[in-house]
């Protein structure tokens, strides 16, 4: 193949941004052969992240040379850059304020807020634009934009403010947010992070650190025990380890419930070679932020279970993709990753038992679908993220088509407590069917929001109670639990257990810990509407169901809200019906599959929709 | 027929169905002579599974599985026509044609009578918009919510070859396939945007004639919708002069190099308006070049009639 380069020179500035993720320029210039094209290819996502974060955009030239660097085509260079809603392919401000308008911030005055900025800090950033052929989209003023959930949900509303800057960048991410503390974040203050509010009732396992150590110090965390786990482990052995997890009867904790220890005996067993782990730290669910405490308070136990599951499935690598949205997460985890490396806990031979294994950090950069353990792999290669069919299944053709086992960050810490423990020891707490701890994302109106970890089998009236329950006197009108991909419980349903059984009884899902509570002044129609327009906004769309069916629910929603229909409400009814179900039925991945769960079981409780009916 | 080692025994719509070890649900539903529709498999390209029109019911799975690209396995018991499959093949139908013109996929209207789809059922088709190619990923505006969005939007010609006609785009893919690692390798298209933003696009949408293209025509030639066509073929069809009727088809030999592609040749009154080759063919699996794909032109180079302006017959 014949690369045509795009023909716009780089500034200085974009050439330093794409060397710091790729070396200096050989001297001859040479494109690189097609094998290392390959392998240069998975640099594609961190190069395009650094012409942003550094540069503020990535302009024609930026990705002009990116693509020369890496040998790749550049229509192949624009197809992933435009795909990625934190990569900007217009100029836009250095500075620049995601303004979450995702549910929970929603509820928590974001439209309000919003509106404040549109009037203070001017328009919104416009997401769709006409463009002349070969050319840039016209530069941006607008110094901020909607995003979807930011996982700051206990705190809402909450913002992201990046700052491109030459000598490294900086972004913070930070809760209650207001017009002034944006501007101030713009501006380049520090805004000071709130204290997550966590707490449990039974044994603190996945929280025994969280908030009570320092997050920087690998002395602290060797002082609370850490990495007994890894050393257990290397007593009893890899076999020991799958056993010990099979037996705990651990599931996945990012909302699919696969039992662990038959994804890492499957990947132990696989004759392809490497094998690889990697930490699903894309957390990205509307609602959910127990993952970002895990990464951003206890980062040791993280890169500690990744080598203890490398360990157990016979890989020596392992990749931790986290949100692009998560900068303290990053910065804890980049320090931990140094330090553990210093005291031997990553690198070669691991505690002289001569076991190597090392992690790398990969953020994403804006794409929910990510969280898709397939899109994942495609994203850490460099291609758009894209789910792929399944069989075959990771654990057999994972990253790079090798067997990989792929674990959720929640689900991981867990394992930690089963390898140093047992089994046995795990299942002192939680049901038959789900031994065990779960964190629960506690957040709308609730007196406490937070990140709760109580046994299973609690009951969902027990966590609200816990955490404090309705303030100011206020009835509750409905629970969203497991996320937007979950569904509405209502306020007849607080006995359900919360265990993977109970909700199956209940004909609902834990999903990824969400339980997001509406108390009665919430007007539940613009929520459903969010809840569509975030589908549609991250469907990757290579599926027709899920490309055109979130659009066709949105409107669908849409109509509904201001009053009008398209025949009779019984017909919009039977329209939705159909749609939800081939929705489910056909598309290829979970986004698609589960992308009118939420809305289907808010249209069958409250029909809140059916007085407006025309 | 005898079972042959690595024969794979499976029941379609309650049949026994034998095939070959490797051999997809398709291959099985054809095998048992059942119509299965498909849009974006080609027999000539890898497999996106990304249409979903071909899905089958499989007994034991969650959800639908599409047929195109799961390998059968013994004893699989798979439903080609049951009402959840009735069910997502309308509403595919229904989704593309709400959102894509998809009047010339020669499939479309009788697989919309086939399966009951009412494309209309989701309201009137939306305005163009010629706002996808520079479209942000992630959030959007609210639009209409009375008109259906759709993919509607100005053709793009930039050369005098083909023409790209993205409002007939279903996003297939196999342009992509056929311009890359399918066939060309050339890599100068491929699906940017992401959801229902996502589009074919060169780089920063750049013409056709500054990027990478070598104007082979293979993604013209895999198009099944006629969002890519001969610019000869999208003239008649904008004078209203296109009538199949008064053309002929005639297999040839190209005249160019020693490979010896196949051609097929489509004619009306005396001028060559599309130039395809067979997939099957065993020398093009469907796949030219430039020269003859598009370097026909000369046979009908000849002096126009100096009475009619028309070219000798």
């Amino acid at each position: 193949m014949d690369l045509r380069p795009i023909p716009v020179d780089p500034s200085d500035e974009e050439r330093r941004a794409v060397d710091s993720v790729l070396g200096a320029p050989p001297a001859d210039r040479a494109q690189p052969a097609p094998e290392t094209a390959r392998v240069l290819r998975t640099q594609l996502l961190p190069t395009l992240l650094a012409l942003q974060n550094r540069v503020g955009w990535v302009s024609p030239g930026g990705l002009g040379y990116a693509c020369s660097r890496l040998g790749l085509p550049p229509a192949e260079g624009y197809a992933v850059a435009s795909f990625y809603a934190l990569i900007s392919l217009g100029e836009r401000e250095r500075s620049f304020a995601h303004v979450c308008d995702d549910i929970a911030c929603q509820v928590a005055g974001a439209p309000a807020l919003c509106a404040q900025l549109e009037r203070e800090l001017g328009p919104a950033f416009q997401p769709s634009h006409r463009a002349e052929p070969g050319q840039a989209r016209p530069p941006s003023k607008a110094h901020w934009g909607h995003s979807p959930c930011l996982g700051l949900c206990e705190q809402a509303p909450a913002a992201l403010v990046t700052s491109a800057r030459t000598d490294g960048p900086r972004a913070q991410a930070f809760g209650s947010a207001s017009c002034a503390s944006i501007w101030r974040a713009l501006a380049g203050d520090e805004i000071q992070p709130r204290p997550v509010h966590l707490d449990s009732s039974g044994p603190r396992r996945l929280l025994a650190r969280a908030g009570r150590i320092d997050p920087t110090s690998i002395d602290a965390y060797l002082a609370q025990g850490g990495f007994a786990a890894l050393r257990r482990a290397f007593e009893i052995g890899a076999e020991g380890v799958q056993r010990e997890i099979t037996a705990s009867k651990l599931v996945g904790r990012g909302g699919a419930a696969f039992p662990t220890g038959r994804k890492w005996e499957a990947v132990a067993r696989a004759a392809a070679e490497p094998h690889f782990v990697v930490c699903n730290a894309d957390e990205s669910e509307p609602g959910t932020f127990k993952d970002r405490v895990l990464l951003e308070a206890d980062p040791f136990a993280v890169l500690e279970a990744m080598v203890v599951a490398g360990f157990a499935t016979k890989a020596g690598r392992g990749y931790l993709y986290l949100r692009g949205e998560y900068p303290r997460a990053a910065a804890h985890l980049e320090l931990a990753l140094v330090k553990a490396r210093e005291r031997g806990y990553l690198g070669r031979n691991i505690l002289d038992r001569g076991f190597d294994f090392d992690i790398e950090l990969r953020r994403g950069a804006g794409a929910y679908i990510c969280g898709e353990e397939t899109a994942l792999f495609a994203s850490i290669e460099g291609y758009r993220g894209e789910p792929r069919t399944k069989p075959p299944f990771p654990v057999e053709s994972g990253l790079f088509g090798k067997p990989t086992a792929v674990n959720n960050v929640e689900t991981l810490v867990a394992a930690l407590d089963i390898v140093r423990d047992g089994a046995a020891a795990y299942a002192a707490v939680g049901t038959a069917g789900s031994p065990g701890t779960k964190l629960f994302c506690v957040s709308g109106n609730i007196a406490r929001p937070g990140v709760y970890e109580v046994p299973f089998g609690t009951k969902l009236r027990a966590l609200l109670g816990l955490a404090g329950g309705i303030p100011g006197g206020r009835k509750l009108q409905a629970i969203l639990l497991g996320g937007a991909a979950g569904s509405f419980v209502g306020a007849n349903q607080l006995d359900l257990e919360l265990s993977f059984e109970g909700a199956r009884q209940a004909s609902a899902t834990l999903g990824s810990g969400v339980v997001f509570v509406l108390d009665d002044s919430v007007e539940l129609a613009p929520l459903l509407q969010r809840i569509a327009a975030f589908f549609r906004d991250e469907s990757c769309g290579q599926c027709v169901p899920c490309r055109v069916g979130t659009v066709r629910q949105e409107e669908l929603l849409g109509r509904l809200t201001r009053g009008i229909s398209l025949g009779s409400f019984e017909q919009e009814g039977n329209l939705f019906a159909e749609l939800s179900q081939a929705m489910r039925d056909a598309s290829i991945c979970g986004l698609g599959q589960t992308a009118s769960s939420a809305i289907e079981s808010a249209l069958k409780l409250f029909q809140p929709f059916s007085r407006k009916t025309p | 027929m005898s079972a042959q080692p690595g024969d794979i025994e499976l029941q379609v719509d309650g049949r026994t169905v034998r095939v070959t070890s490797g051999a997809t649900l398709l291959d099985a539903c054809r095998a048992a002579a059942i119509d299965t529709p498909t849009f974006c498999w080609a027999e000539n390209l890898t497999p996106v599974n990304v249409c979903r029109i071909c899905v089958v019911e499989l007994a034991g799975a969650r959800t639908l599985v599409p047929a195109c690209s799961r390998k059968a396995e013994a004893g699989m018991q798979v439903l080609t026509d049951s009402a959840r499959v009735r069910t997502s093949r309308k509403l595919v139908l229904e989704l593309l044609g709400s959102s894509v013109d998809m009047s010339l996929a020669s499939d479309f209207a009788p697989l919309c009578k086939r399966y009951g789809a009412q494309p209309e059922r989701f309201g009137p088709r939306d305005t163009p918009s010629d706002h996808r190619d520079a479209s942000h990923a992630g959030h959007h505006e609210l639009g209409n919510a009375d008109k259906a969005a759709s993919m509607a939007q100005s053709v793009k010609i930039d050369n005098d070859l083909f023409v790209r006609d993205y409002s007939r785009c279903m996003l297939c893919y196999k342009c992509v396939e056929a311009c890359g690692s399918d066939a060309q390798h050339t890599f100068a298209i491929g699906v940017a945007g992401r959801g229902f933003d996502a589009r074919i696009s060169t780089e920063l949408d750049t013409p056709l004639s500054d990027s990478a293209c070598v104007f082979c025509g293979n993604c013209v030639g895999a198009c099944p919708t006629g969002a890519l066509m001969f610019k000869s073929e999208h003239d008649l069809r904008a004078a209203g002069e296109w009538d199949e009727s008064k053309q002929s088809v005639t297999d040839t030999i190209c005249p160019y190099c020693g490979v010896g592609c196949t051609l097929t040749l489509r004619v009306q009154a005396n001028r060559i308006v599309r130039v395809t080759s067979p997939s099957d063919n065993s020398v093009t699996a469907g796949h030219l070049c430039v020269k003859g794909r598009f370097g026909t032109a000369f046979v009908a180079d000849r002096a126009p009639d100096s009475g009619t302006g028309q070219p000798p017959t």
